[in-house]
């Protein structure tokens, strides 16, 4: 592909993008049908600015979809995963079981062979990830019971197609009986080999993974964290995930699972906020090209030639799919609503489809005009997806309307905490202490690779990053939390956050470390109501000590203490609302006079200024 | 209509049974206005110019505490020795205060019963609570019997709740007039005039 072509079609899909997507949010339909709905009309039936090269533009679209089940692996420790493991292996298995069947079936009513029949059952029975995925999340679904069980659902569909590939050869009754037994496209190069040598190498690419990512690539990000380079970062994030989902391929296996495993290795580190928000925006852009590249896919002149078969086909698949997880959902006692969501967000088929449609076109398992039907019935059954939803939320879910939004307690995403602690050096780390040591656990980000690995031994839970980066809060949870300690270092940096925190945080309480007077006038001047200078509250301790051993009674002591802080920053209130160089110099003139009189009259307390403690005044009172 | 005040004074109001079902129960009374002298002062460090700000725009002021040894929580006791000041309070020249109505809204671990003058305590609660009775006339104000929550430790969730429904309808009652002062001084405590049963 030539330059000029290349930035022409970034700019015909970026476009389509910016334009579409907004629309169909602001419609209400979610940002899907907005890709979906671009793909279609810069698709070759509408206004055809992009050809039929799209097909290609997919197959790379799809590391979007690799991207994102890294960072569902990310959210998911293997705890977790552990936990999950009954809607994993019972809910999903028996979906794909009972749904192969099925489909099975109708495709024999339709007129197929019996082996056709099997082959369409296991491809078309599979659901969307990105589609499913995106769409929960984009509904704060993710953590409710319905998300989970699609999540487990789609976790074995995934594992599941790894055999599903092996066994379609077995199903070659077209022609060349030699390539019979081929498990997986013939560039992977274990082509020919034993089976039992290939399951071998299979099980040892996955034990790779986790070893790999155990004891190769924290050390690599660590090293790479010191450089301080956050592009260097996001380089390697990148790399790490491309090189897994390629050794996947090479092996057989789906890459979108070998990231997603990848991604719960590392779930555990310190790194995990960082690698989450490097990769989001590639993952975001990915998956929309992909669904634009679906959308542009769908054949609307063949569409047109077999209008009611297609129409039948998707409708029933829908009915079919929905049916089967409604029965399923029941039984694993998901409550009525939540069962409504879960069954109708998987009722498409998913983008193995295309996969696996192409891989029997190419081993001949089946004809061409059927694959290019089944293509079309793939991508409508997506593009409809986000409909059957709406239709769902405004028809369906209303009758259950005794539980307006169910229940959080969901575990699948691990829950945040409510305070982060920006900076982990002397002054946050006495904080973080305090919190602790009375059973409040916070979120801890500092850009010292050193420390962060020490504190994360010591079972803290402490991040790497920069944290006066949008992504990194938000990924450390600064949506869900409601005060953040700001105790970095730097003094720019921590104005820096103040902004950014400002921008896109606005409900944290922001409580802020200062170093002294003048960078306390900064963040006043910023709006900030809680400001703590850290020598402060120190100094005044030694002062009042050494009154003591001077002889002052102690309370008297700390009672002058406490009235000279008052003092002191309502005058630090006024002074920092003085921006003139000059005015403010003749301003401290007059603080350090007024301190003088308020020095004065503290040092006559027990007299004056708190008469109930004295006597002498009622004097007045006494018969004389 | 009158305006209430209350000096609320508890340590560890968290972990209060009786406290936090009484202060639930009258938060939103209008005309009331609730001043927890822990939360506002948790050093002690008294505003005493705010403190009688609040005084004066009150018409009724009550001292809201469990008792603790026989009297309030400590710093309640340090609010009445700065802000009752001489010249302000009481005194020939200190009429701030005069013809105010107060009285103790008080929680005890002892029944009515161990509070008698041949019985555990050895002296009943009015007598107990003569420092704050005196130290109200002394500052010309009319010092009215308690409302008393007693017997606290084998209080049932039940009971405490009907003693929150008595204490939000005596202040209803009291800011609204319904009480004459004649009323009010003859009860033993003033848990008797919203008694139902």
């Amino acid at each position: 592909m030539d330059q000029h072509s290349f930035l022409f079609q970034a700019i015909i899909f970026l476009s389509a993008a910016v334009i579409f997507v907004p629309i169909a949010k602001k419609l209400g339909l979610g940002s899907v049908l907005g890709y979906l709905l671009a793909g279609v009309i810069i698709g070759p039936f509408v206004f055809g600015l992009i050809g039929e090269d799209s097909e290609d533009i997919m197959h790379f679209a799809e590391y979007g979809v690799v991207l994102m089940l890294f960072l569902i692996g990310l959210e998911l420790e293997p705890e977790m995963l552990w936990k999950l493991r009954k809607s994993i292996l019972g809910l999903g298995a028996l979906q794909l079981l009972l749904t192969t069947l099925f489909i099975t079936a109708l495709a024999r009513i339709f007129g197929f062979g019996w082996e056709h029949s099997v082959v369409l059952g296991m491809i078309l029975s599979l659901s969307s990830t990105a589609i499913v995925l995106q769409i929960l999340a984009e509904k704060g679904l993710m953590k409710e019971p319905s998300g989970k069980s699609a999540f487990a659902v789609l976790l074995f569909q995934d594992i599941a197609v790894i055999p599903i590939l092996a066994i379609l050869p077995l199903f070659n009754t077209i022609s060349n009986p030699e390539s019979a037994g081929v498990a997986a496209e013939s560039t992977n190069w274990m082509h020919g080999m034993a089976g039992w040598l290939r399951g071998l190498i299979v099980l040892g690419s996955i034990a790779s993974i986790i070893v790999v990512g155990r004891l190769v690539i924290r050390p690599v990000l660590r090293i790479v964290a010191k450089t301080n380079m956050r592009e260097i970062f996001t380089a390697v994030s990148l790399l790490i995930v491309i090189a897994i989902a390629a050794l996947m391929i090479q092996v057989g296996l789906s890459p979108a699972l070998g990231a997603f495993l990848a991604g719960v290795v590392l779930a555990n580190s310190e790194y995990r906020h960082e690698l989450e928000s490097d990769i989001e925006p590639f993952k975001g852009l990915l998956l929309g090209l992909f669904f634009i590249s679906v959308g542009a896919s769908i054949n609307f002149h063949f569409i047109a030639e077999q209008v009611w078969a297609v129409v039948a086909w998707v409708f029933l698949l829908v009915i079919i799919k929905t049916l089967v997880l409604l029965v399923l959902g029941k039984v694993f006692k998901i409550e009525p609503r939540q069962n409504f969501i879960f069954a109708f967000s998987l009722s498409q088929v998913g983008e193995f489809a295309f996969v696996l449609l192409s891989f029997t076109l190419q081993q001949k398992i089946l004809p061409e005009d059927t694959v290019n039907l089944m293509i079309a019935i793939v991508a409508i059954s997506m593009a409809i997806t986000p409909i059957v939803m709406l239709l769902n939320e405004r028809f369906i879910l209303p009758r259950f309307d005794n539980v307006i939004l169910p229940t959080r307690e969901a575990d699948l995403i691990e829950e945040k905490n409510k305070v982060i602690i920006a900076g982990f050096g002397h002054f946050g780390s006495t904080v973080g202490r305090f919190l602790r040591a009375n059973k409040v656990n916070a979120t801890y980000l500092d850009i010292d690779a050193d420390r962060v690995d020490v504190l994360r031994r010591m079972g803290l839970n402490v991040f790497y990053g920069d944290a006066s980066r949008e992504d990194l809060l938000k990924a450390a949870g600064a949506k869900e939390a409601s005060i953040i300690v700001i105790a970095i270092d730097d003094a720019a940096k921590r104005l820096e956050m103040v902004a950014t925190i400002k921008k896109h945080f606005p409900h944290l309480h922001m409580l802020v470390r200062s170093r002294n007077r003048y960078d306390a006038y900064d963040q006043m001047n910023a709006g900030l109501l809680h400001i703590y200078r850290e020598t402060l509250d120190t100094s005044i301790k030694v002062g009042v000590d050494a009154m003591t051993i001077l002889g002052f009674r102690k309370y008297t002591v700390h009672r002058m203490a406490k009235t000279f802080i008052k003092q002191d920053e309502s005058n630090l209130k006024q002074l920092s609302s003085i921006r003139d160089r000059e005015e403010y110099i003749t301003e401290v003139k007059k603080y350090i006079e007024e301190l003088e009189v308020v020095m004065q009259r503290d040092s006559q307390y027990g007299s004056d200024s708190l008469t109930g403690w004295n006597a002498a005044n009622l004097d007045e009172d006494l018969p004389h | 209509m009158n305006k209430i005040l209350i000096l609320f004074a508890h340590p560890a109001f968290e972990q209060s049974k009786v406290h936090r079902v009484l202060m639930g129960e009258i938060e939103q009374l209008k005309g009331v206005t609730i001043h927890d002298l822990y939360e506002q002062y948790p050093d002690f460090d008294i505003d005493v110019a705010r403190e009688k700000a609040l005084l004066l725009d009150h018409d009724i002021i009550i001292w809201q505490h469990p008792l603790f040894w026989y009297s309030s929580p400590a710093l309640l006791k340090q609010w009445q020795d700065l802000v009752l000041e001489h010249g302000w309070a009481y005194g020939t020249q200190g009429h701030a205060l005069d013809g105010k109505r107060i009285f103790n809204v008080i929680s005890s671990g002892g029944d009515i019963g161990a509070y008698q003058v041949n019985s555990f305590h050895g002296s009943t609660i009015q007598q107990f609570l003569l420092p704050f009775e005196k130290t109200a006339t002394l500052c010309r104000m009319l010092y009215l019997p308690p409302f008393w929550v007693s017997g606290t430790h084998l209080l049932t969730t039940v009971e405490i709740q009907q003693f929150s429904q008595q204490y939000k309808l005596l202040l209803t009652k009291i800011r609204d007039d319904q009480f004459t002062n004649q009323q009010l001084l003859s009860a033993s405590i003033l848990n008797d005039l919203v008694t139902t049963s």
